[in-house]
């Protein structure tokens, strides 16, 4: 790490050239555990365990949250426009709201928090009592006993994770309309169908599975670079959620852009 | 045999090993002594690849450790068996699965009915009872028996050479002499080639046929322990009299 400085030109050509070499040390990260997608046979298994713990173990709390906010975003929409327009665009305001925004980004930030601390941690737990480098010594390669699985686990489980979000977000919306609201099912559906895109689904899963990629990649990353014991332990989770909430808000910022204002 | 010529390797400003020049013959078992902190471990995973040095070179059985590709150093660890100073068991595997990774032929490896007799073997070899520790977990083992787990993994793979890295460091002098008695007892039954990374003088002398001081980071003296005793250079004296303190004092 580049000695502190009070030379502001200094200080930020140490953090430009600080940030230049996680980047390319996290492309070779990378290349590394795509070259390892051959060795199947070793990280099937592990995946099949990883996706297992980020389903079922995350499930509870996405649901939770993407209930809730399903149901203030249909109770706040019915606030602003009650008397304004009509009621179907209520329909419509939550079906959009929880698929294009709400049901995939705040997925991820949950599991940026729950799966991307574990990973960070539990790697480099690994990397500071040395079972990574025993990993190494005995010729095995720690991107397909480590990385593979948790990075394919992700790809495949926060995805999936991501559609329940947005089904349980669209009924608690529409169940809790209906309790304040003088909104028909009728109506709610017509506002639903009404600007219903097939391809704002898939723009939603789109974004889930690059959110995922940052996620587990990253927070994998993190976990490899620790130094330092118990104390680089905590540094590499926390700058595991920290980087992966910021590249989430940033590539839905991009993916926004690049998917739906062409 | 292992060859390190004119091997430099810095820290950030601080230089850990400054053109260490260090062989290790076949069959033969070196200890390589020294204070703590003086780059003995970072030597010693030099040798394996796990560090890469900024200048000098390495050769382990002909091959430049430093130029080998990817799979040609993977083949090359499994023919080494490196014993971690605190074991590093995989902590979501218990003994048998943490043992059976150690088995580097891979139709071995898938091979449950081999797999199951060698772990029960090498338990044995280092003197814990298969049935007590075979299913538990590295955090149920006390310390000794977590370096034993960690040297019965090693020498799973039926290594040519094995790496000791400060094999009896945090335990105490009866658990220290289980070990030193192990990697004799290991020396002579399997004939594998040894190094091992120690600051306990009294171990060294009991397990090495050569010793070597490595301290300013470099080796300042190597020879028999006959040779070693004999020495009259200010750093070997230096570090006998500091063990015999500490031996005597405790």
């Amino acid at each position: 790490m580049p000695a502190a400085t009070l030379d502001p030109r200094a200080a930020i050509g140490n953090a430009v050239i600080d940030a230049a070499s996680h980047v390319g040390r996290l492309s070779y990260f990378t290349l590394e555990a795509i070259r390892d997608l051959r060795e199947i046979r070793i990280w099937w298994p592990r995946m099949i365990t990883e996706a297992w713990n980020i389903g079922v173990g995350s499930l509870f709390i996405v649901l939770l949250i993407s209930s809730f906010a399903g149901a203030v975003t249909a109770l706040q929409t019915g606030y602003q426009f009650t008397g304004s327009i009509p009621y179907y665009v209520v329909g419509t305001l939550v079906v959009s709201s929880i698929i294009l925004e709400l049901g995939p980004v705040l997925t991820a930030l949950i599991l940026a928090g729950r799966i991307g601390a574990r990973y960070a941690a539990e790697l480099g737990t690994m990397r500071v009592t040395e079972q990574i480098d025993a990993l190494e010594s005995l010729g095995r390669s720690p991107a397909s006993h480590l990385v593979v699985p948790r990075v394919v686990a992700g790809l495949i489980m926060i995805p999936v994770l991501t559609v329940l979000a947005n089904v349980t977000g669209i009924l608690a919306g529409w169940w809790s309309v209906r309790l304040v609201l003088p909104v028909t099912d009728a109506d709610f559906i017509y506002g639903a169908q009404s600007y219903w895109r097939p391809w704002d689904a898939w723009y939603s899963v789109i974004k889930s599975i690059f959110f995922a990629g940052s996620i587990t990649l990253i927070s994998c990353y993190m976990g490899f670079s620790t130094q330092q014991g118990a104390q680089g332990v905590g540094r590499s989770t926390t700058g595991a959620v920290v980087t992966s909430s910021i590249l989430i808000l940033f590539l839905d910022m991009l993916l926004t852009r690049l998917l739906l204002n062409q | 045999m292992i060859q390190l010529r004119g091997v430099r390797k810095r820290f950030g400003a601080q230089v850990v090993l400054d053109g260490v020049d260090f062989d290790v013959q076949e069959g033969e078992t070196v200890a390589l002594l020294g204070p703590s902190g003086t780059g003995k471990s970072v030597l010693l995973k030099h040798i394996i690849g796990l560090i890469r040095p900024d200048a000098g070179s390495i050769i382990v059985d002909d091959k430049d450790v430093i130029r080998l590709k990817r799979d040609q150093l993977a083949e090359l660890r499994s023919h080494i068996g490196y014993v971690f100073q605190n074991g590093a068991l995989f902590d979501s595997m218990d003994v048998e699965e943490n043992i059976r990774l150690g088995i580097t032929d891979e139709e071995k490896y898938n091979d449950m009915a081999y797999v199951r007799e060698r772990v029960r073997q090498c338990l044995g070899l280092v003197n814990l009872q298969p049935d007590l520790v075979l299913h538990k977990f590295p955090a149920e083992l006390s310390g000794g028996m977590r370096k034993r787990v960690g040297i019965a993994r090693a020498i799973a793979g039926q290594p040519k050479y094995l790496l000791y890295d400060e094999p009896t460091s945090g335990l105490d002098p009866v658990n220290a002499d289980i070990i030193d008695a192990l990697v004799e007892r290991l020396a002579a039954e399997l004939g594998v080639t040894g190094v091992m990374v120690t600051h306990d003088v009294r171990g060294a002398f009991r397990v090495a046929n050569r010793i070597a001081l490595l301290t300013g980071g470099q080796i300042v003296m190597q020879g028999t322990p006959e040779e070693f005793r004999a020495s009259r250079h200010p750093k070997v004296q230096e570090f006998l009299e500091r063990d015999f303190d500490t031996s005597f004092a405790a």
